[in-house]
């Protein structure tokens, strides 16, 4: 299997087969699950069997149903998250490397101040006043976030526009619309893929961490994170219903870092190969 | 300098083979089927140009290969044993001190953080030959062989506090001190400015010859290594090309292909321009510039170019001749003085500048790698400055680009090639396609041959002469190289510092009287009489005995 | 050399200042204001007034932003809104013991990730390097609850070895902390251990790739000397930065791992405080979080700058 002209290695066709599984699972819930994710099926923590393979969770729910109903939230999240702080960063990246001076200046101190701090505390500080809701969820995650976007749109940018194909668009009196999108952003696109699967996990685990401490998404809607947060009584009791939800971010991660130490080792080759 | 023919053999290769093998399979053979005899004082000159397998040569000579790459054939015999059959200990007992090295870049090659005495006495004392005093009095006395200045403290210090010139010839020290049978030199002097060249070619030669050791030195050029090879080879694709007395090859070459690379470095005819019109196209005048919150980069510099003109920028590193390209093309903006073209002053900035005069000065860039986009098409890289500058329909961008290939002798259907597909050459070619694509007055070729082979880099110099004979257009050429010099341009500059020492037509300047930067600069390029360093380095004695 | 390190610190002090002023920004960012957003729905007018007079909301933010920045260098940080307690009173024995379970799990971690990530670099290529690699791949990858739960089910519940629960008090002894936070510890140990681990291989790598090794590989010397001579003095400077980061991401690893472990800590307090919306407390967490962070970054940067080669001998 070859994928961006390179042979895929072992670990990232099992990567790929993981994320590939995940979204099938995300994007058709309603037609794979056994039962619908309300319904109340029988006694809370009824164990498994061949109706419920996983058993029955507190409330008596199917909770493989729940599992992969709670696909949809915790990747479909992520994945709005992800996008619009790549837009953001990407934008503000770029525009910093191409204007230089004090746009430059002022934008890079700015990120700078915001990465002095740990994203979790920030963001936690910014919950206790605005609340779990998912919009403030969005918007704060994706701005924290985008920093580090800007940080690698920046640095490649500017890699970019010292070369001399990127000298000569300015010599001819190309504006600054043209130089971004026809000279850098074409050659960005191979860095900036490997890091979107970085900052989705990224989100992704911190998605989950929120909710798994009552800070994301909240009832009655339910993600992975929360899952693990509603089960976690149950461990004591030898149950291991929460170590399911968390299995499941955590093979998707993985799966996630597969494909993009693939991605990321192909391009250190590449470079490697003009020596 | 020949070695007698009778002298003991010391390294014996036999139908050596390279190849490169990656947890991906096989890739290609850098070296197949090479054999070479080295005897006791001889030097053997490796040649060829990049990608002839010359170093990987040296290297696997001292039974060493580089990540991926494995000697796959063939026997490296020395004194009797075959360093490919030996036990690991036993070719580490050998290197350091029968086998030394000599690396291109000595920047690169010295620890950081140690010092030169700690770096040069490490051999001989940690395999056990000398004590720490005795490797040490031996650094000193090789320190004032090599003319190091201070040679009794220099030792103390850094390498990032010593300069090239003088780092590579510690390092020469750090090879020579543990009397080594065979020093690998792997292209030493390359990285080095022309003058400082002559200095670490003497230093190297006498070395070898007072401590009697055989060598390989590899170069790509051939004028450097007729200095100090007793014998040539030549190598072209990891094969053997031609293999003789260095005099014989220079002089008698069998094979086309080193007929040619001797050829191209004599060639050097006289370059008739006619400059056309009473105007300067051209006009620097008095121009100082900086960049921000640094001193001068250049000071107080003038030059005219006339329509067909060729005019030669000369000058070493840190001369400020590049930074003079970018004056000229409003990247940085003059501090002081002004730029006339067409009679008419340019504004310093380039976004104040008009499209017009945008178009009229256009650039070749030293790395075509990096001077072209890579993502884009031959048809999107040379198009975009007819559509750009002259608005042109998709049809007739497109016969125009077919056009332009024509004339770059480049294939029609590279059209749609990405430019990341081509080699140097052609990528080369596509730059000057791009730069004609405006129809300039003026073209800025920045070093444009200095990143190429030399055969790749004189058909380039062949094809610029062409297009100025059928066009007019007019050239600013800055190098590093005379050679290059006095084969195109008819009128020069030399700059040092910042400053021009002389300037005028090139026949003038390169005539005496000279200018004494210019006859230093002139005198150090080396050339492919044999005894060319000689007569160098008895003309400076007299010139300090004097 | 000192100009530097000078520098640095001062950037350091500049930091934690705007830090400060972010975190109280952060707190401003919301449409209403913070009497409001404490209250939601139980917001009568009268309490609402009250409240807007307890927390000085009646002042400009700029003057309320230096009262609370001045009464936290005094050690005053004002009283919790939840339970009405002194705010540093709460927090004093909860970092305690949040800075015992992150030294506990660094002096494991550190000599164990460097010493890995050593022996992976000389091994490049080799079976214990690739093992290594998609082992470390998969913990990085993995959420500390994760870890920790399997942890528990399978050391705690199923062996009975360790406690589930890491309940401590002021008064527990040294070695019976030792011995209740020792899932915690491990639980961080697996998720820092990994990534400290990869990017000391990478330096060590970058290093053994540059062309003096291949000069000291030249000149005859053993492996042993190559490494440690040549390769670890260079090394050393990038290895210093990637310990004092993640001790750094530490800190923050500590929250989660806190909760799940129910231990009493700083980040376990924040959690619980940020449900409750009681900004006093959290503002605090928050600036003694960003401090700890700011100050290891700062503490790594200049130790980097001592440990370089190049930059010791600048006088």
């Amino acid at each position: 299997m070859r994928l961006f002209g390179h042979k895929l290695s072992l670990l990232a066709q099992i990567g790929l087969a993981i994320v590939a599984l995940n979204l099938f699972l995300a994007i058709f819930a309603p037609l794979v699950a056994p039962y619908d994710q309300t319904a109340v099926l029988g006694d809370a923590w009824a164990d498994a069997d061949w109706q419920h393979w996983l058993g029955l969770d507190n409330l008596g729910r199917d909770l493989l149903s729940r599992l992969i109903f709670g696909a949809r939230m915790s990747i479909g999240l992520s994945l709005v998250i992800t996008a619009l702080s790549f837009f953001i960063g990407i934008v503000t990246g770029f525009a910093a490397a191409v204007a230089g001076g004090w746009v430059d200046q002022a934008l890079s101190r700015f990120v700078d101040l915001l990465l002095s701090m740990p994203t979790l505390i920030f963001a936690f500080v910014i919950l206790s006043v605005l609340g779990s809701g998912l919009p403030v969820l969005i918007v704060t995650i994706a701005v924290l976030d985008s920093t580090k976007v800007f940080r690698l749109a920046r640095s490649v940018a500017v890699g970019l526009v010292s070369l001399e194909f990127v000298e000569a668009a300015r010599l001819r009196g190309e504006g600054w619309w043209w130089i971004i999108t026809r000279e850098i952003l074409p050659n960005a696109i191979p860095p900036l893929t490997a890091e979107f699967g970085l900052r989705f996990c990224f989100t992704f685990l911190f998605i989950a961490a929120l909710s798994f401490l009552g800070l994301g998404v909240q009832p009655p809607a339910a993600d992975w994170g929360s899952m693990v947060k509603d089960y976690r009584d149950m461990i004591n009791f030898g149950s291991a219903a929460p170590i399911y939800p968390a299995a499941a971010i955590a093979i998707l991660t993985i799966g996630v870092n597969f494909v993009v130490d693939w991605m990321l080792s192909i391009h250190s080759r590449g470079q490697g190969e003009g020596a | 300098m020949t070695a007698a023919p009778d002298n003991p053999i010391v390294l014996d290769v036999r139908a050596m083979r390279v190849a490169v093998r990656t947890d991906h399979g096989d890739g290609p053979v850098l070296v197949d089927d090479v054999s070479l005899a080295l005897r006791r004082g001889e030097v053997i000159g490796l040649i060829g140009e990049s990608g002839a397998g010359k170093s990987t040569i040296g290297l696997a000579s001292m039974g060493y290969t580089r990540r991926n790459c494995f000697i796959v054939g063939g026997q490296i015999l020395f004194a009797g044993a075959d360093l490919r059959v030996m036990t690991a200990d036993q070719r580490r007992a050998l290197r350091g001190l029968k086998l030394a090295y000599i690396a291109q870049s000595a920047a690169a090659s010295f620890n950081p953080a140690m010092t030169l005495m700690d770096q040069v006495c490490e051999a001989p004392v940690r395999h056990g030959v000398m004590g720490r005093a005795e490797a040490k009095a031996a650094a000193v006395q090789l320190f004032r062989e090599l003319d190091l200045p201070n040679p009794e403290t220099i030792g103390l210090r850094y390498p990032h506090q010593v300069s090239g010139g003088q780092l590579q010839r510690v390092m020469a020290a750090m090879a020579m001190i543990g009397r080594p049978e065979i020093i690998v030199f792997d292209e030493p002097t390359t990285a080095l400015d022309v003058t400082t060249q002559v200095e670490c070619l003497a230093a190297f030669r006498r070395l070898v010859r007072v401590h009697r050791a055989a060598a390989l030195y590899i170069t790509h050029d051939l004028a450097v290594v007729a200095q100090i090879a007793d014998r040539i080879m030549v190598l072209r694709r990891g094969k053997t090309v031609e293999v003789g007395d260095a005099r014989q090859i220079l002089q008698d070459p069998q094979e086309e292909y080193t007929r040619r690379l001797v050829r191209e470095r004599i060639a050097g005819s006289t370059f008739v321009a006619r400059p056309e019109g009473a105007a300067p196209l051209l006009a620097v005048e008095r121009v100082t510039a900086h960049y921000t919150g640094r001193p001068n980069v250049i000071d107080d510099v003038s030059l005219e170019v006339f329509r067909g003109d060729t005019v030669a920028v000369v000058g070493e590193s840190g001369s400020g001749k590049s930074t003079l390209a970018r004056v000229v093309t409003g990247l940085l903006p003059r501090a002081a003085g002004d730029v006339r073209f067409h009679g008419a002053s340019l504004p310093p900035r380039l976004k104040d500048r008009s499209r017009d005069q945008l178009r009229r000065i256009q650039m070749i860039y030293q790395m075509p790698d990096v001077a072209l986009n890579p993502q884009q098409t031959l048809l999107d890289v040379i198009g975009r400055p007819v559509s750009f500058y002259f608005r042109r329909s998709r049809a007739e961008v497109r016969a125009r680009v077919q056009e332009l290939l024509r004339q770059m002798d480049l294939p029609e259907h590279f059209v749609d090639r990405k430019t990341s597909e081509l080699s140097g050459g052609q990528k080369q070619r596509v730059s000057i396609a791009r730069a004609l694509a405006a129809e300039p007055d003026l073209i800025i070729c920045d070093e444009v041959t200095s990143a190429l082979d030399q055969l790749v880099g004189e058909e380039i110099l062949r094809l610029l002469k062409r297009l100025q004979d059928e066009l007019g257009v007019a050239y600013l050429f800055i190098t590093h190289d005379l050679g290059t010099v006095k084969r195109i341009a008819n009128k020069v500059v030399v700059m040092l510092r910042g400053r021009t020492v002389a300037s005028g037509d090139t026949a003038s300047v390169f005539a005496p009287p000279y200018h004494p930067y210019t006859e230093l600069l002139l005198s150090s390029v080396p050339e492919m009489r044999p005894d060319w360093l000689d007569g160098v380095l008895a003309r400076r004695a007299a010139i300090t005995t004097a | 050399m000192g100009k530097l390190i000078l520098q640095r610190s001062i950037l350091g002090l500049l930091t934690l200042l705007a830090a400060s002023a972010l975190i109280f920004i952060g707190t401003e960012v919301l449409p209403g204001d913070l009497a409001s957003a404490i209250l939601q729905n139980q917001a009568t007018p009268e309490n609402l007034a009250k409240l807007r007079l307890d927390l000085g909301l009646d002042k400009p933010a700029i003057l309320r932003y230096v009262e609370w920045l001045f009464g936290a260098l005094r050690g005053d940080f004002g009283h919790s809104l939840a339970n009405g307690r002194d705010v540093l009173e709460e927090i004093v024995p909860r970092f305690a013991n949040t800075m015992f379970l992150a030294a506990y799990a660094a002096v494991v971690a550190v000599p164990l990730a460097v010493g890995l990530g050593l022996a992976a670099a000389i091994r490049q290529g080799g079976a214990f390097d690739r093992t290594v690699n998609i082992l470390t791949l998969m913990t990085i990858s993995v959420p500390e609850y994760f870890l920790a739960y399997l942890l528990i089910k399978y050391v705690a519940v199923e062996l009975g070895w360790f406690p589930s629960l890491a309940n401590v008090s002021s008064d527990t002894p040294f070695f019976d902390r030792l011995y209740y936070a020792f899932l915690p510890m491990v639980t961080l140990v697996l998720v820092i251990v990994a990534h400290m681990m990869r990017m000391t291989r990478a330096s060590v790598l970058a290093v053994m790739a540059s062309p003096y090794i291949e000069m000291a590989i030249l000149k005859g010397l053993t492996k042993t000397r190559i490494v440690l001579r040549h390769a670890l003095p260079n090394a050393l400077a990038p290895i210093i930065s990637v310990v004092a980061l993640n001790l750094a991401y530490l800190i923050v690893g500590v929250v989660v791992v806190e909760t799940v472990f129910v231990y009493p800590g700083l980040g376990q307090l924040m959690v619980d405080e940020v449900s409750k919306h009681d900004v006093p407390v959290v503002q605090a967490c928050g600036l003694i979080f960003a401090a700890t962070f700011i100050v290891l970054n700062m503490v790594a940067d200049i130790l980097s700058i001592l440990s370089n080669p190049r930059l010791r001998r600048l006088r």
